[in-house]
């Protein structure tokens, strides 16, 4: 009998993996176009220039993010260059700082802290941020945001500051100062963030 | 004994002090989950959760490098060639992976360049290693397949497991080489990272341990070579078939084409197969030799490896992998549960076999057996078994209140996080983190002092399972 004989599914081993594999080599291929920036499924680094939704295709039948009108990031355009750089430094910012290992990115990465895929999509920075830090626009929100997390959410203050490594302590403890005369003021937010009635 | 085989035992040796560190690291990362705050800017979770995967990842790869230098010279019956690089490497290896651990805990962090990239850490889970240490294991693994490669033109010999394992060290290095570049865009990169995480553990990993399993289940059993090779033929054709498209499960939402949703969720639905097919080959052997042994514990290992990488890897890897469940599991500490069970079962028991093996052997122990042994394997895994089923609790309640209810926004994640079910399952998770590392501190013992006692054989004929009593 065939069965009996090593060989028989050795063969069967070989030809298995061989076909999977030149079909797994088609489909990175076709997956790779997609996914370039510029490619169908991912906008180009310029993107950071535009308005960009989150609103339900209810053809779909869920959320998409859609990308509008001309937004300038900190009320500045990027140039294509300009863009690549400042994502490649995004990019640098999180892989040296380890953000994986408390973040996830796709789902991806260590459950611990909050998925920051869609973070700039999320509705607590216009519905709360914005006006509790009184910034103007997302970007100064998440900015401030960023700076005081410590204080301005619970579950936040297990993000580590990185304090002994910023380049500028300093001028941030003077805004940290700033911070305290107005801290009464956003503490009743952060109470109110655990009311069902806010969205 | 060869030179190899006592390369093997150092090797073993590294890979459970690591063994020892992956628990210490994830016990304090457990404890940072219950206690907001806890080492905060000192030793932070990111910090204690890197470490808890890295040395997880350093110490199996170390028990298998162990492994095959164990059962190199007996397959091929003589010395391995190349040992002495070999053994320097190895020190090599070890002063790296302190140097690393050093930087990871008084370092930590770097600023954004593409320096702290190549000195402090790459960040990019996993590949934490920064690149200068990445350099090292690929040079350890090209020494380690000349050793192997070299042995079997030596020797002017091949057998069917050989030829098996040897094919597989090629995307064991291959696959490795994608820990180097770092790409921008966030989908690239990550399409590329799960060639190598996937394709390592759901793939190279699992043909590597099924050789040193074919191989151990040799010694251990004599089983006929014939029978084992034809079922290590059969895993790899299985493994390969499923696993390779199964990748696709990775796929879903990374922003990769609509297709990987039917490709990644029908193949990956057949990846628990070739586990299963271990699991009988197991049964099969155990029944085929009525379960006679002269040493227990490695046995126990061999099965509890079987079971643990179906039942941890086949079937809770498929429980969440359906992309249609997948949408509200992944990301969340479902995720984590089925990742302990998986890396216990499918790796670390049958590492743990293999040292018992070896241990039998370098101690020229006729028979391995006591209670030690028992109250380890019992602790360990009631501790990994708990971990994962709290794990799980909390991954269903994150699931259910984040995502499915909640719609993932940050207000949703808060929510599930101070869920009740949630809170409970990370604080049972500690605890049965704690079971498990009295079982090592008992398996530490167990190793150190098995086997050196001589016991005559008279002594031992009944406790021998099965036999005549």
């Amino acid at each position: 009998m065939y069965a009996e004989d090593p060989a028989f599914w050795r063969a069967g081993a070989i030809s298995s993996t061989l076909v999977m594999l030149i079909v797994l080599a088609f489909l990175t291929v076709d997956s790779l176009a997609t996914i370039r920036p510029g490619g169908t499924n991912v906008p180009h680094y310029t993107v950071i220039n535009k308005e960009i939704r989150y609103e339900f295709d209810s053809e779909a039948n869920r959320y998409r993010p859609v990308i509008g009108a001309d937004q300038p990031l900190f009320g500045r355009v990027y140039s294509p260059e300009e863009a690549e750089k400042a994502m490649r430094l995004g990019k640098l910012v999180i892989q040296s700082r380890n953000c994986m290992n408390c973040h996830t990115f796709f789902g991806n990465g260590a459950y611990y802290a909050p998925d920051l895929t869609k973070a700039w999509l999320d509705p607590a920075w216009q519905q709360l941020w914005m006006p509790m830090t009184q910034a103007a626009s997302r970007e100064e929100a998440i900015a401030t945001f960023l700076m005081y997390r410590r204080n301005s959410l619970r579950g936040a203050g297990r993000c580590p500051t990185f304090g002994s490594r910023a380049k500028k302590p300093r001028r941030w403890w003077r805004i940290s100062n700033g911070w305290r005369r107005w801290r009464p003021t956003a503490s009743r937010f952060i109470s109110a963030t655990s009311r069902p009635t806010i969205r | 004994m060869y030179r190899s085989q006592h390369l093997a035992l150092k090797y073993f040796t590294a890979a459970m002090i690591l063994f020892g560190l992956m628990i210490v690291a994830g016990l304090l990362a457990s404890t940072s989950y219950v206690l907001d705050g806890f080492l905060l800017n000192k030793l932070d979770f990111s910090v204690t959760k890197m470490l808890h995967i890295d040395t997880m990842i350093i110490w199996l790869l170390m028990g298998f490098i162990g492994s095959v230098y164990w059962f190199v010279p007996i397959e091929f019956e003589r010395e391995t060639v190349g040992i002495r690089l070999a053994e320097v490497l190895f020190w090599i290896f070890c002063a790296a992976v302190a140097v690393v651990a050093a930087v990871f805990i008084f370092v930590q962090y770097g600023r954004s360049t593409e320096m702290s990239l190549w000195f402090i850490n790459q960040g990019r889970k996993y590949v934490e290693a920064p690149r200068w240490a990445a350099i090292g294991i690929t040079l350890v693994v090209v020494v380690f397949i000349y050793n192997v490669v070299g042995t079997a033109i030596k020797a002017r010999r091949i057998t069917g497991i050989m030829g098996v394992l040897m094919v597989d060290l090629i995307p064991l290095f291959g696959l490795y080489l994608i820990a180097f570049p770092s790409m921008t865009n966030m989908s690239e990169d990550q399409y590329w990272w799960w060639w190598l995480v996937h394709l390592w553990v759901e793939a190279t990993w699992e043909i590597l341990i099924g050789c040193i399993m074919a191989l151990a289940l040799m010694q251990l059993l004599g089983a006929s070579r014939r029978v084992v090779e034809t079922w290590l033929y059969i895993e790899v054709g299985l493994v390969l078939g499923t696993g390779i498209l199964g990748l696709g499960h990775h796929y879903f939402w990374i922003g990769t084409p609509s297709y990987w949703l039917g490709i990644g969720g029908f193949f990956s639905a057949l990846e628990p197969l070739p586990l299963l097919g271990m699991v009988v080959h197991a049964i099969y052997d155990a029944g085929a030799h009525r379960m006679k042994t002269t040493n227990r514990p490695a046995f126990f290992w061999v099965l509890a490896e079987a079971f643990g990488n179906f039942i941890g890897g086949g079937v809770f890897g498929f429980m969440m992998t359906l992309p249609q469940i997948n949408l509200f599991t992944h990301g969340t500490q479902w995720t984590v549960s089925h990742g302990h069970f998986a890396f216990w079962g499918a790796y670390a028991c049958g590492v743990l076999a293999v040292i018992y093996l070896a241990l039998q052997k370098s101690r020229s122990a006729q028979q391995l057996d006591g209670a030690a042994w028992k109250w380890s394997f019992a602790l360990l895994n009631i501790g990994i078994l708990g971990m994962v089923g709290a794990l799980l609790v909390s991954g269903i309640a994150q699931a259910f209140y984040e995502r499915a209810m909640g719609g993932s926004t940050l207000q949703a994640y808060m929510q599930g996080q101070t869920n009740v079910w949630f809170v409970q399952g990370i604080v049972m998770r500690l605890v049965f983190g704690l079971v498990f590392a009295a079982g090592y501190v008992v398996l530490m013992y167990d190793l150190l002092t098995t086997g050196k006692k001589r016991v005559t054989a008279e002594v031992l004929q009944p406790r021998v399972a099965g036999g005549p009593a």
